[in-house]
């Protein structure tokens, strides 16, 4: 045995998987055209599985303020906040981000994973508890196993359950930070919010709320779950990623507490690490502006969303729970299958990503979709039909 | 409160009804190695032990948790710890 046998099972797992075609988890995007077309194997498709949510990747506005700070900040900072310094527009960023959310302190991340990395790590240490919803997200768990704390799960948005686990804690219930997502990845689906707020007052904890796939996406202002549900007081914590309704890259977390800006002494992924570059940061500025104004934005990506569950629907295909942006289209257990499926999808023109377990919530693979405001109700027509194509002639299982 | 023992009893009864195709279980019983549980089905037996016992297994010990007597040992623990927090 040696260093680096380990490696075989899953490198002949990932063999089994491009042996049967495309390889489906690191597809070459040849040429990218607009957030919501690119070409794939020489062929133009459609992407419908990208997170773009309102479609900022290509906004005018966004490219030109990258381009501006690109030639007159250079290509990166070349280090650490700490070490060389803050440039000027990554505190504004914060500045701009604490205002959105009408609480005093914000710090920014270079990537979202690590905003989430770096909040577990250091908010909860030893003697603490995590509470995390079952599903949270893959930086969320890795988070966790980076901190001192106890690490508990609950069942997937059962209130009943978080209780349960709350009430057994006794008073260490004070010290520990329960941690939900707004619309979690996968399925698309949403935190009972208001009654896990409830719970965390009830309980004397502290509540999280990763915000990375509602940012831009619910609440009126675009403010998330916690706006949407009402309890932005209520959340201790909000965290979220540039990466999706932004079209950029970072992360951030926003607090009412001012520990928030002290931990930037002791948060490990946000000290040992380089800062954004300053293209990234100044197109997020104005993407954050876009968000915020981007009512009409958020309205024409619901409008796609319905429109698409109702076509995935009238096709008789198993969906996830609710009405979202993020559409998982239940398959079976076999991999095999799901993957023919996808190569199928892919080869009419639509390109939507291929999930499997262990990071699916159950044993059965899925395909998940996901909307952009972007998206023409023509694109959106034509998936249907490819899906019905597909789905008819194979079917799901 | 319980006895490591009873707790050994009890959590081969809800694995047996779990895996009745194995018939042999005691506490030297492997969760991974001799019932071939995959890392889904362990939490899922988790969660339903948790249940069973009013506790929270913290994710934290489950890296030491190889065998049923591991498991029963952890949950013996944990109602100790309650029982000396009330």
């Amino acid at each position: 045995m040696t260093l680096l046998d380990k490696f075989k099972p899953l490198e002949e797992a990932r063999d089994k998987l491009r042996a049967l075609g495309t390889y489906p988890f690191g597809v070459t995007i040849e040429k990218i055209l607009s957030p919501t077309e690119a070409v794939i194997h020489g062929r133009k498709v459609i992407l419908a599985g990208t997170n773009n949510y309102l479609g900022l990747t290509f906004h005018p506005e966004c490219i030109a303020a990258a381009i501006q700070a690109l030639k007159e900040q250079g290509c990166g900072t070349t280090g650490s906040r700490m070490a060389n310094g803050n440039y000027a527009d990554h505190l504004a960023l914060e500045r701009e981000f604490a205002e959105f959310y009408r609480k005093p302190f914000c710090v920014v991340f270079s990537t979202g994973y690590q905003a989430n990395l770096a909040l577990l790590s250091t908010l909860a240490g030893a003697g603490d508890v995590i509470l995390l919803d079952a599903d949270c997200h893959a930086s969320i768990y890795d988070g966790c196993r980076l901190s001192q704390a106890e690490v508990i799960r609950f069942r997937h948005n059962d209130v009943e359950d978080l209780k349960k686990r709350l009430r057994r804690l006794g008073e260490r219930a004070a010290r520990t930070l329960i941690v939900v997502e707004g619309i979690y990845s996968m399925l698309g689906d949403m935190a009972p919010l208001k009654e896990i707020a409830a719970l965390k007052q009830e309980y004397g904890a502290y509540l999280m709320v990763d915000e990375a796939h509602s940012l831009g996406v619910l609440g009126e202002y675009g403010r998330g779950l916690v706006e949407a549900t009402g309890v932005e007081d209520q959340a201790d914590f909000i965290v979220g990623t540039f990466s999706k309704s932004l079209g950029g890259i970072g992360g951030f977390c926003v607090s009412a507490h001012r520990e928030l800006d002290v931990l930037r002494y002791a948060a490990r992924p946000y000290i040992f690490t380089a800062s954004s570059s300053p293209a990234a940061i100044a197109a997020t500025r104005v993407a954050l502006r876009l968000l915020r104004d981007g009512t009409e934005l958020r309205a024409r990506l619901w409008q796609h969303a319905r429109r698409f569950r109702q076509g995935l629907e009238n096709l008789g295909l198993k969906l996830g729970p609710i009405l979202s942006p993020v559409v998982a289209i239940l398959l079976g257990e076999s991999r095999e299958q799901a993957l023919f499926i996808w190569h199928q999808l892919l080869s009419r023109g639509v390109y939507v990503n291929l999930v499997m377990p262990p990071a699916t919530p159950d044993a059965r693979c899925l395909l998940r979709c996901s909307l952009s405001a972007a998206h023409s109700d023509q694109q959106i027509d034509r998936c249907l039909e490819v899906f019905a194509e597909v789905f008819s002639a194979y079917g799901s299982a | 409160m319980k006895t490591y023992q009873e707790i050994v009893g009890e959590l081969i009864a809800v694995i047996h009804a779990l895996t009745p195709e194995v018939k042999a279980l005691d506490e030297n019983t492997e969760l991974i190695g001799n019932l071939g549980l995959d890392s889904m089905k362990v939490m899922n037996l988790i969660q339903e032990v948790e249940d069973r016992f009013d506790v929270s297994i913290p994710l934290n010990v489950l890296p030491d948790v190889r065998t049923i007597g591991d498991l029963a040992l952890k949950i013996h623990l944990l109602l100790q710890s309650h029982d000396s927090a009330r």
